[in-house]
């Protein structure tokens, strides 16, 4: 097996838009390509000329996984343009959306799509034949995620109530307080599935990547806070576009985020997890430590684990919120559009989703641009399967196959953003 | 999601990948004609939450697009309860967890409504964009049309099968016309 080629390609509703391609020459990696269309394009240009107002739905519809991180983005951009503070209650309405997000989000991937790679199972239907109860509890879960996206976002899929300014409708403190007990069953069914990620196997590989988040002086981040990484950046988030530029690489449609002379970054748990440890609540801290991990993880195979504990904290945290809600006077705060630029980044599931509006003085968007974490992460994905494939390369070929497609997946892509499917295949040349 | 209407219609797809949004279409289209005793849902496709609305009724029609390598604006239809989703329907998947592996899922879950049809459409542009290619449309008018005929053909069927208690209890939780 000196020389073969292994292929990702998208199938069906999206063919020939996007594939992953290894090289292997001589038991040698001479080449990896990952392809992924990027429809935040078709977006920025369907925004322009349209009303601030609109940004957060249009923007929340690139996405059926994370539309509450488009949502968050493009309004704390527009607020920013316009010189908007949302603080107090409407914001904390906002992280707990978000920790609803995070559910759905991250137990979707840890029980339907990642955890059936570490059991070797093709998918979840097929873990669920030996696995009934485990699959059940990940759909339990992700239904309370869900119950706090539908009751804050108006509807669970695509939510309608956030606005520049706060939201259309704030919740009354007794509607929020229907959901302590799933909430508190959540908590406890997260501690469990901490555990049970902790256990599963993991290939050896950590590598020395560049990790960037969100930072905030106290709290674990959602959508507040500096861009920081573990090599020395902490920077302003309206500095982003000094630091990260976004390349044309041959081989795609989609552009490579970088950072300025430095190349390659990694976003999302792993990232925040690493960055912001010491912001987890002490219950997120604990099962950690518990779960035997450090509080820093340089294996993107233990993104599972992460994952989980940014489940539990997220569960934590909306508790949290819960318990200390009163309604605010108004659902939103007023303000007037104004003429400027203003930009955002916020914790999508997946890492850092950037937002930048220019707006004229009546609100209009003149331009757009969204950097959706998925293309951040990109080029660390090459670089992850080079790495691997070379550490692996003398696997048989269907388990090497398994773990290419593993070791994407450890970035949990947002490939759904652009495309629905994707299969993998081996070609020798 | 609590969902007393007695048929559920769901419709999935994505408004900005073309012919993806046939099944959306559908919905909006079969909106327009009132049928008595049906919940219309559109939908983005979620696994989970398909499991959830499932498991939450009796019957069930799915409508979806599809790239199967068929003639654009085919139309093909299933019951899931007699058979399962075609391979060249059930895509392997990276993040999203979809229609094919939601039915399968819930099938050994013991989650799948007593019956379940679904409709797949062969679409032909499945790109970044809005609207409907040719094909399509036409093809979203005969699905409505045949869609609106199985949701009395599924309707008679239930009845022949649960001919009792139940008929009486679906009488009294409907609410519109009556169809028999």
């Amino acid at each position: 097996m000196k020389n073969k080629t292994i292929k990702v390609d998208y199938l069906a509703r999206v063919e020939g838009e996007g594939a992953l391609y290894v090289k292997i020459r001589d038991n040698k990696v001479s080449d990896v390509k990952l392809k992924i269309i990027e429809p935040p394009r078709f977006f920025e240009a369907f925004l322009r000329g349209r009303m601030y107002s609109e940004a957060p739905d249009i923007t929340a519809r690139i996405c059926g996984i994370c539309p509450v991180a488009y949502q968050m983005s493009a309004v704390h951009a527009i607020e920013q343009a316009f010189g908007v503070k949302v603080e107090g209650q409407l914001r904390e309405l906002r992280r707990l959306l978000y920790c609803g997000e995070w559910i759905e989000s991250h137990v979707l991937h840890i029980y339907m799509l990642h955890a059936p790679d570490f059991l070797g199972y093709p998918d979840a239907m097929h873990m669920a034949r030996d696995y009934p109860e485990i699959v059940k509890r990940g759909l339990k879960m992700k239904k309370t995620g869900n119950a706090i996206v539908a009751l804050l976002g108006g509807r669970e899929v695509h939510p309608i109530n956030v606005r520049v300014g706060g939201f259309y409708k704030a919740p009354s403190k007794q509607e929020l307080g229907q959901l302590v007990e799933q909430l508190k069953w959540g908590r406890e069914a997260a501690l469990e599935t901490v555990l049970w990620t902790a256990q599963l196997p993991f290939p050896d590989f950590e590598q020395d990547y560049e990790f960037v988040a969100l930072r905030h002086p106290t709290e674990y981040p959602f959508n507040k806070g500096r861009l920081v990484s573990n090599k020395g950046l902490n920077i302003a988030i309206q500095d982003y576009e000094n630091h990260f530029i976004e390349e044309h690489v041959a081989h795609s449609n989609a552009l490579h985020s970088v950072l300025k002379g430095r190349g390659a970054y990694f976003v999302g748990p792993l990232a925040r997890y690493n960055l912001n440890f010491d912001r987890l609540s002490p219950l997120a801290q604990e099962a950690a430590k518990n779960a035997g991990l450090d509080s820093i993880c340089k294996n993107p195979f233990q993104s599972i684990i992460v994952r989980s504990i940014e489940v539990l904290y997220a569960f934590d945290e909306a508790l949290r919120i819960i318990e200390g809600y009163d309604l605010p006077e108004q659902p939103a705060v007023e303000f007037q559009p104004q003429a400027g630029i203003g930009s955002a980044c916020t914790e999508a599931p997946r890492g850092i989703l950037y937002h930048r509006y220019k707006l004229s003085g009546e609100g209009l968007i003149l331009d757009a641009k969204i950097v959706p974490p998925t293309s951040q992460n990109q080029k660390t994905i090459e670089n992850d399967l080079r790495n691997y494939v070379e550490q692996a390369i003398l696997l048989p070929e269907d388990q090497l196959t398994w773990q290419c497609e593993q070791a994407i997946r450890n970035y949990d892509p947002c490939i759904s953003c652009a495309t629905h499917f994707l299969t993998l295949y081996i070609e020798r040349e | 999601m609590c969902i007393s209407s007695q048929i559920l219609l769901i419709g999935i797809g994505n408004e900005y990948r073309s012919d993806d949004s046939i099944g959306l279409n559908v919905i909006r289209a079969l909106k327009e004609q009132e049928l008595p005793d049906t919940m219309l849902i559109e939908s983005s496709g979620g696994g989970a939450e398909l499991i959830e609305m499932l498991s939450s009724v009796r019957i069930a029609i799915l409508i979806d697009a599809v790239s199967s390598g068929g003639k654009p604006g085919a139309i093909y239809r299933f019951d899931a309860l007699r058979q399962t989703i075609p391979a060249q329907l059930s895509f392997q998947s990276t993040h999203v967890f979809g229609v094919a592996e939601a039915i399968e899922l819930a099938r050994v879950l013991g989650r799948l409504p007593p019956s379940l049809i679904v409709y797949a459409i062969e679409g032909e542009n499945f790109s970044i964009g809005v609207g409907l290619s040719l094909k399509a449309s036409e093809a979203v008018q005969k699905v409505v049309e045949r869609v609106s005929c199985e949701v009395q053909d599924v309707l008679k069927e239930f009845r022949a099968e649960f001919p009792l208690e139940d008929e009486i209890s679906l009488k009294v939780e409907r609410t519109g016309t009556d169809l028999a």
